[in-house]
């Protein structure tokens, strides 16, 4: 029995020796996003950025394109520096809304998918009213929010909070809706209560969905703040767009939309890796 | 040497109260399109220490049997009984052992044995574990998942979940039905072995004959639609018993004789495994 032991167990979890270098200094230095990346492929990636600002910047210059149409990459960096003083104040406040309304629309998302799957009659109630926020910008109510409780960021929250919030729930609910009865024998056979099922069964079964819910919640959430934003109120990163563009100030504007893609990155990235760690075991 | 048949005397002459006693159990599931006879009035007792094999064609009420013993589910009429105590609920002295090993696939090899202590919300016996692990050359293999383990190291680490928490019955339902032949014949001879050593009451469910042959105390043989029980068998082939027993014609006779009173009792279109 001894020699049958080892033999079966899968080679896949076992580090690529990829060509030249032990794999292990890359994945830590690379945004990780791919397992085991060489230095060849860091390498192009890296190689492919340069080209391609680079490429950019050559041809707006080449082509005397005017800054008001497209600035180029080394324009948007310094306006970047430059500007930074007045721009993160605004940041700030983009992400405290991008953080308070997703928090709100995601517990509730994730409270209401949890509660309403263990009642199929009330699913059944409530998912077209779920689908119909999902399926409706919520942007289009801000202006109503805007009336009722002024410019502040309370409107925007709010808008955040119902843009996130049946993003997670419709995907956690796909995640708890898939019941393994035998895993809840298993668990009940050794006594668990339905509490225990909840949270050492049902939820982990369910958590890839729930993370993959959390990263479009999220997503939209900052979607929804920036279009906010820019439809009333002074403050915020979707505020600056419309402040620079009817400026023409394009520098800075792009200088916003760099910001604005590196959340939207940051979110991904960060959501990839609480993926790998908590619903690896699903590949 | 002979296998003798005991038309539903399961359990006659035993000077030691049985461990379980299942008297009339009858149950019906209710669906959508009317409701299903799963077991119609079945008594057996389950002594103390043996190893009792449920044989029975698929669709007969094996597993329903199997998780009403083990308090899963509830039974239209009859009772079950642990010593004194009714099952009408999981009970801490019964453990169960699923066809797929059903870990969880979230978990490392420690993190799914710990389960039951997480669910008992008690401090995890690691030198029982140990000592099991150990007992089935799992030692080492704690931090892998179970999708790095084979089919065979996955039930053998099932196995070690359900007796780390040290049940006096284990319930067992086709564990080792999704294993090759090999495997399976490995298991089998560890399960010997480990009721050998342990002592423990074990009611085992299989498809085939001569696994049931080979493990058991009593093979008892249940029929289908509704399910009842068909005959019991003594299996007095003493222990251990090697793997190759199989192949001796002493034992080829218990299988046909099985198979000759199955084939009897109802059409020969369902066919059970000589295997
Ligand atoms: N939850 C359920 N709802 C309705 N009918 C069920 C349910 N579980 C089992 N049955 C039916 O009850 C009968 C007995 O099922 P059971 O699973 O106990 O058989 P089994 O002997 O374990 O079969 P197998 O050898 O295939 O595992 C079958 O006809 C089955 O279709
Ligand atoms: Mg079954």
């Amino acid at each position: 029995m001894d020699k049958a032991l080892g033999d079966k167990i899968p080679e896949f979890n076992r580090k690529k020796a990829g060509g030249g270098g032990d794999g292990v200094g890359l994945s830590g230095t690379s945004l990780g996003l791919g397992d085991h990346r060489t230095k060849l492929e860091t390498l192009a990636i890296i190689l492919v950025a340069v080209v391609i600002i680079g490429g950019a910047e050559l041809l707006l210059k080449w082509f005397n394109v005017p800054q008001y149409v497209l600035p180029t990459p080394s324009l948007i960096i310094m306006a970047l520096f430059t500007e930074w003083g007045f721009i993160w104040p605004h940041l700030l406040v983009t992400l405290k809304e991008l953080l308070l309304g997703f928090a709100i629309g995601a517990s509730i998302g994730f409270v209401l998918a949890a509660v309403i799957t263990q009642f199929p009659f009330v699913e059944k109630i409530v998912t077209p009213y779920i689908l119909l926020l999902v399926t409706t910008p919520m942007l289009a109510l801000v202006p109503l929010l805007i009336l009722k409780l002024g410019f502040g960021s309370e409107p925007r929250i709010i808008a955040v909070a119902l843009a996130s919030g049946p993003m997670v729930m419709i995907n956690s609910a796909t995640g708890f809706r898939r019941v393994d009865l035998a895993k809840i024998a298993l668990a009940r056979s050794f006594g668990a209560s339905t509490f225990q099922i909840f949270t050492k069964i049902r939820i982990p079964m369910a958590m890839p969905m729930i993370i993959v819910g959390l990263m479009v919640g999220s997503i939209f959430g900052l979607l929804t703040t920036v279009g906010a934003e820019m439809v009333g109120g002074a403050e915020g990163l979707g505020n600056r767009l419309t402040y620079y563009s009817a400026l023409i100030r394009m520098p800075q504007f792009f200088a916003i939309i760099l910001i604005l893609a590196i959340i939207g990155i940051s979110i991904y990235v960060l959501f990839y890796w609480i993926g790998k760690k908590w619903a690896s075991w699903e590949t | 040497m002979d296998a003798t048949p005991m038309r539903n005397v399961a359990g006659a002459s035993d000077k030691k109260a049985p461990k379980m006693v299942i008297a009339g159990a009858t149950k019906y599931y209710q669906t959508r399109t009317g409701s299903v006879h799963a077991l119609d009035n079945v008594s057996l007792d389950v002594r103390d220490g043996e190893f009792l094999c449920i044989l029975g064609p698929s669709g007969c009420g094996k597993s329903t049997l199997l998780w009403s013993m083990g308090g899963l589910h509830g039974l239209t009429d009859g009772e079950i009984r642990l010593g004194a105590e009714k099952i009408i609920k999981p009970h801490p002295e019964i453990a169960m052992i699923f066809q797929d090993a059903n870990l969880l696939p979230w978990r490392n090899l420690a993190a799914n044995i710990a389960l039951p202590f997480e669910l008992k919300r008690k401090p995890v016996d690691q030198q029982r574990i140990d000592m099991l692990l150990k007992r089935v050359n799992l030692w080492g293999f704690e931090s892998k998942f179970p999708r790095e383990l084979s089919g065979g190291m996955q039930q053998r680490a099932s196995i070690v979940r359900s007796l780390s928490v040290n049940p006096s019955l284990l319930l067992m339902d086709e564990p080792f039905g999704a294993l090759d032949a090999f495997t399976r014949d490995e298991m089998n001879l560890l399960i010997q072995e480990i009721w050998m050593e342990t002592g423990k009451t074990i009611v085992f469910i299989t498809h085939s004959i001569s696994e049931a042959i080979f493990l058991a105390d009593r093979v008892v043989v249940m029929s289908a639609r509704p399910g009842r029980i068909a005959s019991v068998f003594d299996i007095d082939i003493p222990r251990p018993r090697p793997v190759d027993i199989q192949t001796r014609p002493d034992f080829i006779e218990r299988v046909l004789h099985i198979k000759a009173s199955i084939d009897h009792g109802r059409s020969p279109s369902d066919g059970l495994a000589i295997t």
